[in-house]
């Protein structure tokens, strides 16, 4: 049973469904312990893509990044248990409060609260640690730097249409073609001479 | 039934058309189910407010919920009808990405070696980097840091502590999230 990779799939997305505060970023670094660096399912570059992937489609996004583990994993089998460990938790804890408690209850518990002042800004450190080993593992420069750079601040800023994610993917994928062709012309164009 | 048959049909419109996971949903999600008037404002603002306070996507804990108590707010008795609604929005919400997401994944491996994908990749790359570091910079906000100076302060200093606990002690993030609960429930 341990060692049957769809339970084991199950297992480590049940723990990342069960402790993902704040939307689906703050799962990233428990996907990438997890994922990369414990089970050594997929690197970081394919983690990166798979990311790109998920985000550039329509859906949540957990659940998006847990079917492209799976998928590439086990294909459609891998992918319903990744999912399924991602929803289990959160989808019995939400039933229970819905059939046992009002929301007031929880709303106004003072140890709640407290326990969650000091979790939301920690859930901040845990997306920040990401971007810096995503950053080294996709061979960020100094000459690059900037494009993460001015992502961020694009969306950070919240204008209307540039603060949107997928105009910056759609512009990244295009600007990856354009270039990695031109270079691919220019190599094709030394050979020729030589 | 119709009741059914309309969360049925709203959760997929959003899964079908929620771009950007999580925050971003929210007022598509909001538009879905307080515009029809199945909850109320103010329900849906306790709907945002819990689902801060348990894991789990958003998308995912306002799904189980809604579809919970929209069927006995149509005159449904019982609670098996609310965890139907429940099991069924949830579902719902999820199906398009299975099908998306496997079909995109599927596509990008046969063509792995290609060119283009490979281009594409390596200027997406850069991009997403960004995208992760916006997701930080959003949650710097009032809301998770506290408006008064002394609760700015604490909450700056606990995640710097988790920075360096999760990035250069390479603590497990669970460990991490367990920890800074167990702080904030001395601290405050």
């Amino acid at each position: 049973m341990r060692n049957n990779i769809y339970w084991q799939l199950f297992s480590s997305f049940f723990k990342i469904g069960g402790f993902t505060f704040g939307g689906g970023w703050a799962m990233i670094s428990l996907i990438e312990k997890e994922v990369v660096d414990r089970h050594g399912w997929i690197d970081r570059e394919e983690f990166l893509n798979q990311l790109a992937i998920a985000q550039s489609l329509p859906g949540i996004l957990a659940v998006n990044i847990s079917v492209a583990v799976g998928d590439k994993l086990k294909g459609m089998r891998g992918s319903i248990c990744a999912a399924t460990g991602t929803i289990i938790l959160p989808f019995l804890i939400i039933l229970a409060i819905a059939i046992f408690l009002t929301p007031d209850l929880i709303k106004n518990n003072e140890t709640v609260s407290a326990i969650f002042k000091g979790i939301r800004p920690a859930v901040t450190a845990l997306i920040i640690a990401p971007v810096l080993t995503s950053a080294k593992s996709a061979g960020i420069s100094w000459k690059t730097l900037w494009i993460p750079v001015v992502v961020a601040l694009l969306i950070w800023s919240k204008l209307p249409w540039i603060s949107n994610p997928i105009l910056f993917i759609i512009l990244g994928g295009a600007a990856g073609y354009f270039f990695h062709c031109r270079r691919g012309l220019k190599k094709s164009r030394k050979e020729d001479r030589s | 039934m119709s009741v059914y048959l309309n969360l049925i049909w709203s959760y997929l419109k959003i899964g079908l058309f929620g771009f950007g996971g999580g925050y971003a949903m929210l007022s598509l999600i909001e538009r879905e189910v307080v515009g029809p008037g199945w909850v109320s404002e103010k329900m849906f603002t306790d709907i945002v407010a819990i689902s801060q306070m348990t894991p789990g996507p958003i998308g995912i804990n306002s799904a189980t919920y809604i579809g919970y108590a929209v069927p006995a707010e149509a005159g449904f008795e019982g609670w098996w009808w609310g965890v139907l609604g429940s099991l069924l929005c949830t579902l719902v919400v999820v199906l398009p990405s299975f099908l998306l997401v496997a079909y995109a994944s599927h596509f990008i491996t046969r063509h792995r070696e290609s060119a283009v994908i490979k281009g594409v990749f390596a200027g997406l790359r850069p991009v997403v980097i960004g995208l992760i570091a916006s997701a930080a910079l959003l949650l710097m906000n009032e809301e998770n840091f506290g408006t008064t100076t002394s609760d700015i302060i604490k909450s700056t200093c606990m995640c710097a502590g988790a920075f360096v606990l999760v990035y250069f002690a390479r603590l497990h993030p669970i460990l991490v999230i367990v920890i800074a609960g167990v702080a904030g429930y001395i601290l405050y």
